[in-house]
């Protein structure tokens, strides 16, 4: 299912060289050079963009809840091939509900090369918790600021570059609908990925006696678990009492995880899209 | 060091914390959050979503809420009643036509009776049912659906139906999953991901399959069409077949209430926990995208299924029928054999073997029955006609409008297709709560149908 079709090109696509080089691959995904994941908070668009840069059909429509597991399609990017993983929606990384997990556990033990957030414009605070959150579990996060035509219409203007700044992770104001904007948030990718933007997420402290607990736990965690990322973010998870995490641990099962999530992906993948229509 | 060691570590180190240590964090995340989001963002113009919340009040309002949602799903189902009509003959003249020629053209050029019997009896016959009956009505239905689900009513009818769901003890978000349901059963199944509590989760996996999902709309239709409205002057026909179809969904969505009311009070007890539903802004539907959704992945999708379970159950209905035992044929025997059973239901024999035959995919019953009472006898000419129909059903086989109500309620009410079936044994992962969908809503089906029957003749009405 290539398609090589170009995303509803406007009269300044043609000057712009970056609009011969993406190519929709569909479910070509069993070779591909790096995995971004799709995450947010429900009905977002994540879908909507997921569909844009892969050619697929995953099912859209305007309520929350859509996507309830992830679905994985292609795209190629000036050459590099990236798979491209839709995470269901999720208001944040703590809760129980089987939705939030699939989230959680691709974020944390997938390690995609990078997460884009896909953020609702409209509603820029409630959305930030959430990339808080995913900040909190890696370094390499890209804002896509979404809805940003929905976000006009209502009479508010949102300062993307402000955003970067105080965030600390590029953020790039898109339309996944009509497409505006995605060039940008590809080639912010790629370079988030190559290490030409170096990331400096926004990460809460805490006090001085937290920091300190959190310092000693982590060599701990890495001893027992070799090989898990995100040793911060699972310290956190045990102070915190967070019994999924400890039962995880526990039962060696964290190790078992990473990989899991790195073998699973490519029947998975295609059996997955196809299951997912409805 | 082993990872108890690292646990108790842990707890050690949580007592040198403050015991809120965990709400001071995200209280200053979300504080961090308010005053990124305060500099990043500026209301040039006092521009609220004036027109969206106009129209929430009157679709969320407690008193127009309801009524809206039912005159909304009365339009839908009236456009598909409507429109569904116009087509659907002309396609069935149109294949039944074609397996004429057909099997003329086989029997011309010499090919053996059997197999002309069974590719054109059989099979094709089997195809040409299911496409002439569950096409047209799923070609109207899908978009009127998509369009309302793009323009965001669906967490609408969520809100308004969240506290009936509180009542009868289950999730608001069912709804939701209801609403998919009328999509797809499996489809609502999965949809359950987004209950959180296994025990309201449950309630929703178990009652979804009350109602009817599109496979099962035609069913309803053709027999609101053709039984219920062919008693009324043809000017209403189409006014009083969607007042049915919309009536045989409002007690499906009484049965899920009752259903969930009565699980949360014995099996799965326990309280309906609190959520918050997001109320997206009305968004203008795209409507390329609809169609494309709506036609190619929904219509195309559902319609393949039904022809592959289609094609093998015209096939073994044509073998039954063609096995002669003494004078009559082996699918008369069965249907004969089940009678008894089926009109203590208010059916009849054929309809049950029917219903057995297409367990794989029962939205391809009224086909199967077709098919089955005219292998079982008799021929009739042009049954592709709502007249065709009436007439092989009321004067070849003594239908009543009992037989057609109960037929509807059975359709309503019957086990899950195979596909769900399976679909719920994934989702649980265990076979008991599969068994159990099937259950219960096989009991219902039988003890609802079987209590209209007996009232009905009790009162004499048939």
């Amino acid at each position: 299912m290539t398609n090589t079709k170009t995303l509803l090109p406007t009269e300044h696509c043609e000057s712009c060289p970056a609009f011969y080089t993406l190519e929709q691959m569909g479910f070509k995904v069993g070779n591909f050079d790096r995995v971004v994941a799709l995450a947010g908070n429900p009905n977002t668009g994540k879908s909507t963009l997921f569909n844009a840069l892969t050619g697929l059909k995953q099912h859209t429509g305007n309520w929350p809840g859509k996507t309830v597991t992830r679905a994985e399609g292609g795209y190629q990017f000036n050459g590099v091939r990236y798979k491209l993983v839709d995470l269901p929606g999720t208001y944040s990384l703590l809760s129980a509900s089987q939705d939030e997990e699939v989230a959680r556990d691709f974020i944390l033990f997938g390690q995609p090369d990078c997460t884009i957030v896909v953020t609702d414009a409209t509603a820029l605070e409630r959305n930030l918790n959430l990339v808080m959150q995913v900040m909190e579990i890696t370094d390499r996060v890209v804002v896509a600021l979404n809805l940003m035509d929905e976000a006009r219409r209502k009479g508010l203007e949102v300062d993307a570059r402000s955003l970067s700044r105080d965030l600390g992770v590029p953020a790039v104001p898109i339309s996944a609908r009509s497409g505006e904007g995605i060039h940008t948030l590809l080639a912010t990718v790629a370079d988030v990925i190559n290490g030409e933007i170096v990331t400096k997420p926004l990460r809460v402290e805490g006090t001085p006696e937290f920091q300190k607990a959190v310092n000693e736990l982590v060599p701990l965690i890495e001893q027992i678990a070799p090989g898990v990322p995100n040793a911060r973010w699972l310290a956190i998870r045990l102070l915190d009492g967070d019994a999924k995490v400890q039962q995880a641990l526990l039962s060696g099962e964290l190790t078992q995880r990473v990989q899991r999530q790195k073998q699973a992906d490519v029947q998975f993948s295609r059996k997955m899209s196809v299951e997912g229509r409805q | 060091m082993n990872p108890n060691d690292v646990l108790t570590k842990a707890e050690t180190l949580r007592g040198t914390l403050s015991t809120s240590f965990r709400d001071e964090i995200v209280k200053s995340l979300y504080n961090e959050a308010e005053v990124i989001a305060r500099r990043a963002v500026k209301t040039v113009q006092d521009k609220k979503y004036d027109l969206d919340q106009k129209i929430d009040r009157l679709v969320t309002s407690p008193l127009t809420g309801l009524p809206l949602m039912l005159i909304l799903l009365g339009i839908v189902i009236w456009l598909t009643v409507s429109g569904a009509n116009v087509v659907s003959e002309a396609i069935a003249n149109l294949l039944f036509g074609i397996g004429d020629w057909g099997r003329a053209l086989f029997s011309q050029i010499g090919i053996p009776w059997w197999i002309t019997g069974f590719l054109w009896d059989g099979v094709y016959l089997g195809l040409a049912w299911v496409v002439s009956v569950m096409l047209p009505p799923m070609a109207i239905f899908f978009p009127a659906f998509t369009m309302l689900e793009d323009l965001g009513y669906l967490p609408r009818v969520a809100f308004n139906l969240d506290w009936l769901f509180k009542k009868a003890g289950a999730h608001g978000k069912q709804s939701l999953t209801m609403a998919m349901g009328f999509g797809c059963n499996a489809a609502g199944v999965v949809a359950t991901r987004v209950i959180d509590s296994p025990r309201e989760r449950l309630i929703a996996i178990l009652t979804n399959n009350f109602v009817p999902c599109n496979g099962r709309f035609p069913t309803l239709i053709m027999l609101a069409t053709v039984f219920v409205a062919s008693a009324f002057p043809p000017a209403l026909t189409s006014f009083i077949a969607a007042g049915t179809v919309v009536g045989v969904v409002l007690i499906g969505i009484a049965f899920t209430f009752l259903m969930s009311w009565l699980l949360s009070r014995t099996v799965l007890k326990g309280e309906a926990s609190a959520f918050t539903l997001e109320l997206p802004p009305y968004r203008r539907p795209n409507v390329m995208r609809i169609l494309y959704t709506s036609l190619i992945d929904r219509t195309i999708f559902v319609l393949w299924r039904a022809m592959q379970t289609a094609a093998p159950a015209g096939a073994i209905i044509w073998i039954l029928a063609n096995i002669h035992v003494g004078d009559s044929n082996l699918a008369r025997l069965i249907a004969d054999w089940l009678n008894p059973f089926g009109l203590l239901l208010g059916l009849d024999g054929v309809i049950l073997l029917a219903y057995i035959i297409a367990i794989p995919a029962n939205e391809i019953v009224v086909p199967t029955m077709m098919m089955v009472y005219m292998g079982a006898g008799m021929m009739v000419d042009g049954p592709g006609t709502s007249a065709g129909i009436y007439d092989l059903l009321v004067h070849g086989h003594g239908w009543t409008m009992l037989t057609a109500v109960n037929l509807m309620l059975f359709a309503l009410l019957h086990n899950p297709c195979a596909t769900t079936i399976i679909t719920i044994y994934k989702e649980t992962k265990s076979y008991k709560w599969a068994a159990v969908s099937v259950l219960i809503t096989l009991g219902t089906a039988f003890l609802v149908t079987f209590l209209v029957a007996s009232a009905a003749r009790l009162f004499g009405w048939v």
